[in-house]
């Protein structure tokens, strides 16, 4: 049955959050132009269709996720982002894998940030949440859905399958409703995909803060007040956007194939830019409240901040990158509108900072070279520089677009090789920041003459010479550029923590962030050094098979063939793969996939055998079998060491019907490397092509051979019953053993000749990992021969890669050290805010 | 000249070197003839190529040769201008290779018979705007 309600009831509430949105802009600047007599009227009414809006807001993403938890694929959404196999926590990455559900997120969480502005602060309530409302007029305009004319402003989410597919069964019946969705990307269907979307917006809705700060500050002509409130929010908004970039680089690296955390793809880099300008912004805004320098710069880099964020939504989601990005979402006919919505918020930020550019406040007197201004400055700089050398590149596509627009021509593509391209910049620019991070912080705890630098530099350089030349020793890095950067890491995390060691001697711990998070900064470029410079490709193909082609020696083989149960010798380790496992819900360990049968039930699967692990009997057979994702293929792979089983690694594939094959790695963690194994093909395993039949006949303890194997013909015997059924009286079974070795691994294979009555059944036994499948044909009682028909496919095997990551622990620690630090940041910010407040200034 | 004024030239030095360095560095598409001229002219920058895989009458992919330890492959193309090229992938076919839409390779020539593709790029019938439906017993 079709149900519409929900989806009207969504419908209603995205125009009602709309139009409240709009009211309440309205409403909001009537407030800001009052009267004293008049504003609390005006405030009333405008918290009213704020929380109105609110409510909205709240009740769309409710609607939405009844649509997919209750399996109402009836809606376009749910059908084609959810299924009913998924568990819950994917049921919430379902909501956010679509654009509309993204948005969203997006709407929700400028809610929550204006509710914590309106509660917290009471001057500048006014302007700020009118640009607030702007924003969501726009943000809920992109999925309003409503089409007039040739104009489509919005995609709804709340659309029905019958009005968006074409599929000739919605003629016939019109409130059919399909019985399954086609399911969440795999890709997706992990736990970090169900907290980075939620982070990563959040971190876009928090840059408006400090924008609809300024913007007020502009307005009411009190060009430098906004910088205190907008601080500790831009602080806030650098380290959640900064969280779930790293949080997204996490997730490419236990998930994606393309084996690393950093692939600068172009929807990569669109979130990275935004990113560095806030940080740049934080920078200059502190130099400004401690000395009223940088107040103009502070300006231009919170608006950028704001508009590239904006900027960043427009190159993901209007479809402009098209084939240059991995994955850039479909153009849902939105890209006309993210333009107009970049547009308008640039328009207004030039205008007002334009109109009063010459009123706002300079210092006239030059930043000395042993100033910390100084300091501050050149490294926002160097920031900005990042930032610009990243987004020049990116927007190729659009510089494309442009001119195709004007009629021209353009065949200029995305740098071919783009982590060297981008790299060798980047690192150069981050070895900059780090050496000025060193110097900066002696600069900003005191004040320095030429003499006092020079004294306070000269301890932690030596330090950090002893601490990079054991580095290097160490990890044996003999690269000069490599060699570089872990002297700049080296020397900003020593100086740095001969910092931190101070303030903690005068217990001021809150003080404590900046040391912190540019520590951070030291070990994150040493680990990134380490675990992507010294990545050690391990899986190289020796076999030498196809090296038909004399250009082809050049080429890295860096996959390997594994056939089951086969050794192969990869550099230190020797590898074999033994077949492909399940995991099923209750059971501690994966399970083989041959001890199972799929039933129709989704996620169901019939046991063939007894599920035991380590001699406890988990289900027995003929139980039914909860699977955790039937499409999830396990593929086991042992790692031997001088005869040692040492670990076994699992990972991933999943054939999926839309997306081909979506493999994850999986990973053996060591404190200092990770070994990472990652599946690149597999054996088609479900309906085999079968060779055609062979017909072999032996007598009982013969050898012959199947596929090459040597088999041996272990006996025939008379059989009672099958598969724990006895059998009927008169029946005569029997059952032949056949046995092969596959070097370690002994198979038995089973097929059994049934006579009953005047009929004959044949019951085959096949076995995928062999790729074998055989029936006796015949029984011969006067030769004592048996016929046995025997049909061949492909031995299991895997395609795989593997390789080594060291250090990527000591990434992973930096960037958990520099999230402490923007937290300490932050924590001082609001302390600050708090005593503000006290006093009645805020 | 003050300080202020030489560290401005200073990043617009560095913002000049930047943008030139970004369109020197920046790959061109081109058509498998103008691919070749390059290569033969000696230029072996990666370059991107737009086009499809071939295709025989009944839509089935033509021309997909399997390397024997299947850790690479050989593929035919056809470009927008319809020249078709082999080209060679050192990778395992991804698997969702033959039912792409467009394909956008990236590499060179590197004999005058064979394009090796250092990086492939492809357009799959979209996952998000499925509007085929199988009418399931319902």
């Amino acid at each position: 049955m079709t149900n519409t309600f929900m989806g009207n009831l969504g419908h209603f509430m995205v125009i009602l959050a709309f139009v409240s949105a709009l009211v309440s802009a309205v409403s909001y600047f009537y407030y800001t132009r009052a009267s004293e007599l008049d504003k609390p009227s005006w405030k009333n009414f405008s918290r009213i269709t704020f929380y109105i809006h609110g409510f909205a807001a709240i009740s769309i993403a409710f609607c939405l996720f009844e649509i997919i938890y209750n399996h109402r694929f009836e809606y376009f959404y749910a059908y084609s982002h959810s299924s009913k196999g998924l568990p819950v926590h994917y049921m919430i990455s379902s909501f956010w894998e679509g654009q509309e559900g993204a948005f969203i997120l997006w709407i929700f969480w400028d809610v929550v940030l204006g509710l914590v502005i309106i509660n917290t602060n009471k001057f500048w309530e006014g302007p700020v949440m009118l640009v607030f409302m702007l924003v969501q007029a726009f943000l809920v305009s992109m999925i309003l859905g409503i089409v007039i004319g040739d104009l489509k402003i919005g995609s709804s989410p709340f659309m029905l399958l019958r009005d968006v597919s074409e599929a000739p069964i919605f003629q016939i019946n019109p409130d059919f409703v399909p019985e399954d969705g086609t399911g969440l990307n795999p890709l997706l269907q992990n736990i970090w995909m169900v907290i980075h979307p939620p982070t990563l917006f959040l971190g876009y809705a928090s840059t408006l803060v400090p924008f609809a700060f300024l913007m007020a500050g502009l307005t009411l002509k009190r060009y430098s007040e906004w910088i205190r409130p907008a601080l500790p929010w831009a602080i806030f908004s650098a380290m959640i956007l900064g969280m779930g970039i790293i949080m997204g680089a996490y997730w490419a690296y236990v998930t994606l194939n393309f084996g690393g955390y950093w692939n600068w793809d172009p929807v990569e880099n669109a979130v990275y830019v935004p990113w560095l300008i806030m940080v740049a912004a934080i920078h200059t805004m502190i130099t400004f409240k401690k000395s009223s320098t940088a107040l103009k710069t502070s300006m231009i880099l919170v608006i950028g901040s704001f508009i590239l964020v904006l900027y960043a939504t427009f190159l993901v989601r209007s479809g402009v990158l098209g084939d240059s990005s991995v994955h850039s979402f479909t153009d849902l006919g939105l890209s006309g509108q993210l333009l107009i919505y970049m547009l308008f918020f640039l328009a207004i930020a030039i205008f007002l900072t334009a109109k009063e550019w010459k009123h706002i406040p300079t210092s006239e007197k030059e930043a000395s070279v042993y100033s910390r201004e100084f300091w501050i400055f050149i490294g926002a700089t160097t920031l900005a520089l990042m930032a610009f050398q990243v987004i020049v590149p990116t927007s190729i596509p659009v510089y494309n677009a442009i001119i195709e627009m004007f009629g021209g021509l353009s065949n200029l593509a995305p740098p071919a090789d783009q982590i060297g391209f981008y790299t060798k910049f980047q690192l150069w620019f981050a070895v900059a920041l780090a050496l000025l991070t060193g110097v900066g912080q002696y600069f900003w705890w005191n004040k320095m003459t030429k003499e006092d630098l020079k004294n306070a530099l000269v301890t932690p350089y030596i330090i950090s010479m002893v601490l990079a030349a054991v580095i290097i020793t160490v990890g044996k890095v003999y690269d000069v550029t490599y060699i570089v950067i872990v002297l700049a890491g080296a020397f900003t995390i020593v100086a740095n923590f001969s910092i931190l060691v101070k303030l903690l001697k005068h217990k001021t711990f809150k003080l404590a962030g900046g040391s912190l998070a540019h520590i951070g900064l030291g070990m994150i470029l040493i680990g990134i050094m380490f675990s992507s410079g010294y990545s050690d490709t391990i899986s190289i193909n020796m076999s030498g098979l196809t090296y038909k082609k004399d250009w082809e020696d050049d080429l890295n083989k860096e996959n390997v063939l594994l056939w089951i149960n086969k050794p192969l010798q990869m550099k230190d380790y020797d590898v074999v793969y033994r077949g492909r496992y399940k995991k099923v819900v209750g059971v501690p360990d994966y399970v083989k996939a041959d001890a199972m049968e799929s039933l129709d039930g989704v996620n169901q699967a019939l046991a063939l055998e007894n599920i035991e692990v380590k001699d406890k009997v988990y289900f027995q057979k003929g139980d039914t079998l909860k699977l955790v994702l039937e499409e999830n293929s396990y593929f086991k792979v042992e790692y031997f060491q001088e005869d040692d089983k040492k670990f076994t690694l699992y990972p991933m594939s999943q054939p999926n019907p839309t997306m081909g094959l979506i493999s994850s790695p999986d990973s053996k963690r060591y404190l200092t490397k990770d070994l990472y194994t990652h599946v690149s093909a597999i054996n088609d395993y479900e309906e085999p092509e079968w060779n055609d039949d062979q017909f072999i006949n032996a007598a009982p303890g013969e050898q012959f051979f199947i596929n090459d194997f040597v088999t041996q013909f272990e006996s025939a015997d008379v059989v009672k019953e099958m598969d724990g059924i006895p059998l009927e009286e008169g029946d005569i079974a029997v059952q032949a053993v056949l046995t092969i070795m596959d070097y370690d691994v002994k198979k038995t294979l089973k097929p059994v000749f049934l006579i009953r009555g005047n009929q004959v059944g044949k019951v085959e036994h096949i076995d995928h990992d062999l790729g074998i499948k055989v029936e006796v044909d015949n029984i011969v009682p006067e030769e004592n021969k048996f016929v046995f028909k025997v049909n061949t496919y492909q031995k299991d095997y895997v395609v795989m890669k593997a390789a080594v990551k060291p250090m990527i622990n000591v990434l992973w620690l930096g960037t958990i050290i520099m999230l402490i630090g923007f937290s300490v940041a932050i924590f001082r910010r609001f302390d600050e805010f708090q005593k503000m407040k006290a006093k009645g200034l805020e | 000249m003050k300080r202020g004024h030489i560290l401005g030239l200073g990043i617009i030095a560095v913002a000049i070197v930047i943008i030139i360095t970004s369109i020197g560095d920046a790959s061109t598409y081109e058509s498998f003839s103008t691919a070749k001229a390059m290569a033969m002219n000696g230029k072996t920058e990666a370059i991107h190529v737009v086009g499809q895989l071939k295709k025989g009458q009944s839509g089935e992919v033509e021309g997909i040769e399997v390397g024997e330890d299947k850790t690479s492959f050989i593929f035919i193309m056809v470009d927008n201008d319809g020249k078709e090229q082999q080209v060679y992938y050192n990778e395992p076919v991804p698997a969702d290779f033959i039912r792409s839409e467009q394909v956008v390779v990236i590499g060179t020539y590197k004999t005058e018979e064979m394009f090796v593709a250092e990086k492939i790029l492809m357009k799959c019938p979209s996952k998000y705007q499925e509007t085929d439906v199988k009418p399931t017993t319902s």
